[in-house]
């Protein structure tokens, strides 16, 4: 089952590269590319040294004791990407990504961001290598993440406002694909998650893998077996395909995917790409995508800007459908409880995007005995989305779209 | 015969390109749509394009994404576009007629329903931006099964992979004249003409050129190096230049004409 993606970029029939042909060869220069330095220590060494000194890697796998007691049933273990460099595990993909585009002789780096979290991981790995650096972000993202877009700014990045569709992630994401398409000779685009034509989804899950390959070893070696199940959130799915890549071939290991359930998947406005989606091609792959009855994709909704999302990464769609993973929906309102229920239980305020996770540990906890583990990758901290919970718990009319 | 290979042939007798508009099916409305369709023939219009909007086309600028936008209101169906030449058809018009569509549209429709939809509305060809060679192999055979022309694509940066897209084409080769998105603009890619030459060795069908070309003088100098010249974003904006005049039945007829002004300006 590690046998994918093949030559296509194929993860048995989702992925593929669906884009305009002027960026073709560019995808194809780019697969070379890492093909070629993945295989070169020297490659190897300085992504190796950056993840150590820069970012603060190996991130601790912690027993959350408070958190497992309160709940009452399994063990509860904290994959802590929070404690990376800028706050999540965005910061992995864009080590990576920003040594390839300097290896491949690029000097200017675009990138795509929603909450901001990858568009931050971006500017701050750009202004360490020394590249010039936009960021697309919506219009409505820019509003309701005005600190992230200081952030970007101060990094010496230019924010470029997309005006076009839903003014949201998806849309960023076009815009930064078309800007590529117009810009290719120079630019090198460092896509965010694990979405986006071949060799995209391959490339981001091995930069990401590391939050696994770490957790699997940590948890071998603190707990002396394996866990039972793994629990990550999932908008495109780069933190969840990173944590569960690695427990892939594991076949004791549980994988669930935690998606945005929004106002409840009984409504129009959620981001359940798994439960409410079906197979098409959106942005560069085939995978699952929210769309209407004639193949138009439709805008998502969540309280978390970084799950906000209509598409998810194509291998996903193949775990989904290979029955290797499971895919859940939470909502924004079980979000928030599980935010409150870890600040107060651990004292770690998380991301709103890795509280939909502890929302569905939260579930599944009680329902297991003591004997069982869940390893929870606790892709980001909080601190981006502390003025907007302060409006969604004070009842102040900061409200995601 | 496909259509499409009888006007090649016949406009290379008389020794002139060929002039392809492309319109966003459905701006701001269907029945607009036929009526433009039909207006561009009388304007000296050889083929014509027919865009199925879509909620994220990325191949496209700012004003085929707003026409998107608009016609998507409507709402506007794949089917919808298709019938959009039937009844064009029906009202007399000759020209071929391509459909251009992104691909989740058709996927969602169903391929084998949609090549048997394209083939009873007489569509003649068919453009997928987002489906390169390595990704159309059932759709090309489907199309060659519904006798239609699969037309491709292929970019500046298509350097090597010229070759094998221009020796597969059917209809025609689309020749992408600069890096981009659709939409107007006042420089090709540098070396257009080169571009231009190495499709034409490499393929055994006519060749276009398109993306960013609205002048009387752009058509002109892509005539001279091009069997055909497709004049896309410029169109739609004559369209939504003529909204005001659409909308209301005492100057609708205005606003048709004012489209077809413009087309008949292209062709000199």
């Amino acid at each position: 089952m590690n046998q994918v993606p093949d030559e296509n970029g194929r993860f048995g029939k989702f992925g593929g590269r669906y884009v305009p042909e002027t960026l073709m060869n560019a995808l194809f220069e780019l697969e070379e590319a890492y093909k070629h330095y993945s295989k070169d220590p020297g490659f190897q060494e300085e992504v190796r040294y950056l993840l150590h000194k820069y970012s603060g890697r190996p991130t601790s796998l912690y027993y959350a004791e408070r958190l497992t007691s309160h709940l009452g049933g399994a063990k509860i273990l904290l994959k802590r990407e929070d404690l990376n460099h800028t706050g999540a595990h965005k910061i992995n993909n864009t080590i990576g990504q920003g040594v390839l585009a300097k290896r491949m002789g690029k000097k200017k780096i675009i990138a795509e961001t929603g909450a901001g979290q990858h568009g931050v991981a971006s500017a701050t790995i750009a202004a360490l290598l020394g590249l010039e650096c936009k960021v697309f972000m919506g219009e409505e993202d820019t509003k309701r993440q005005q600190l992230n877009v200081f952030r970007m700014q101060l990094l010496g990045a230019e924010v470029v406002p997309v005006l076009s569709g839903t003014r949201t992630l998806k849309d960023a994401c076009n815009e930064t694909l078309r800007y590529w398409v117009s810009h290719v000779d120079d630019t090198y685009y460092i896509l965010g998650s694990v979405t986006g034509p071949h060799p995209y989804p391959m490339m981001v899950r091995d930069f990401q893998r590391i939050i696994g390959d770490e957790a699997r070893e940590q948890v071998l070696r603190d707990e002396g077996r394996l866990p039972d199940y793994v629990v990550a959130a999932v908008g495109g799915g780069s933190n969840a395909m990173g944590i569960f890549y690695p427990f892939v071939g594991d076949e004791s290991v549980q994988l669930i995917g935690v998606e945005a359930a929004g106002r409840g998947v009984d409504t129009d406005e959620h981001a359940a790409t798994m439960t409410l989606g079906r197979h098409g091609v959106f942005q560069g792959s085939l995978s699952y995508v929210l769309q209407d009855d004639s193949g138009q994709v439709l805008p998502a909704h969540s309280i978390s800007a970084g799950l906000d999302y209509p598409g998810i990464g194509p291998e996903h769609s193949y775990l989904k459908d290979s029955g290797r993973a499971e895919y859940v929906p939470v909502t924004d309102a079980e979000a928030l409880e599980a935010l409150q229920l870890l600040s107060r239980t651990e004292g770690i305020i998380p991301a709103l995007e890795s509280a939909h996770a502890i929302a569905q540990v939260m579930k599944l906890a009680p329902t297991l005995p003591k004997d069982k583990t869940i390893v929870v990758s606790l892709s980001g901290r909080g601190d981006k989305d502390v003025e907007a919970i302060m409006g969604y718990l004070g009842g102040k009319p900061n409200e995601s779209h | 015969m496909n259509r499409i290979d009888e006007v090649f042939a016949a406009l290379k007798a008389e020794g002139r390109a060929a002039l392809i508009p492309f319109v966003t099916t459905g701006d701001p409305s269907l029945d607009a749509t036929v009526d433009i369709v039909l207006e561009l023939e009388r304007s000296g219009a050889d083929m014509v394009e027919l865009g199925v909007p879509y909620s994220d086309p990325l191949a496209d600028g700012p004003v085929i994404q707003q026409a998107s936008e608009r016609a998507l209101r409507g709402p506007v169906t794949l089917e919808g576009c298709v019938l959009v030449a039937e009844r064009a058809r029906e009202a007399g018009c000759r020209m071929p007629f391509i459909l251009f569509s992104y691909f989740n549209p058709i996927l969602q429709y169903g391929l084998e329903r949609f090549f048997t939809l394209l083939h009873d509305k007489g569509i003649s060809g068919l453009i997928i931006p987002d489906l390169p060679i390595e990704e159309d192999g059932e759709v090309r055979e489907m199309a060659a099964e519904a006798g239609i022309h699969l037309i491709p694509l292929v970019a500046p940066t298509s350097k090597a992979r010229v070759q094998r897209i221009a020796a597969s084409a059917q209809g025609f080769v689309y020749c992408v004249s600069s890096l981009g998105v659709t939409g107007m603009r006042s420089e090709f890619h540098s070396g257009i003409e080169e571009f231009l030459q190495s499709v034409r060795e490499a393929a055994p069908v006519p060749i276009a050129v398109g993306f960013g070309i609205s002048s009387r003088d752009q058509v002109e100098r892509m005539s001279r190096h091009a069997d055909g010249v497709i004049v896309g974003s410029a169109i739609v904006r004559q369209v939504e230049e003529a909204l005001p005049l659409l909308a209301e039945p005492s100057t609708y007829r205005d606003g048709i004409a004012q489209i077809g002004r413009f087309v008949a300006s292209l062709r000199g």
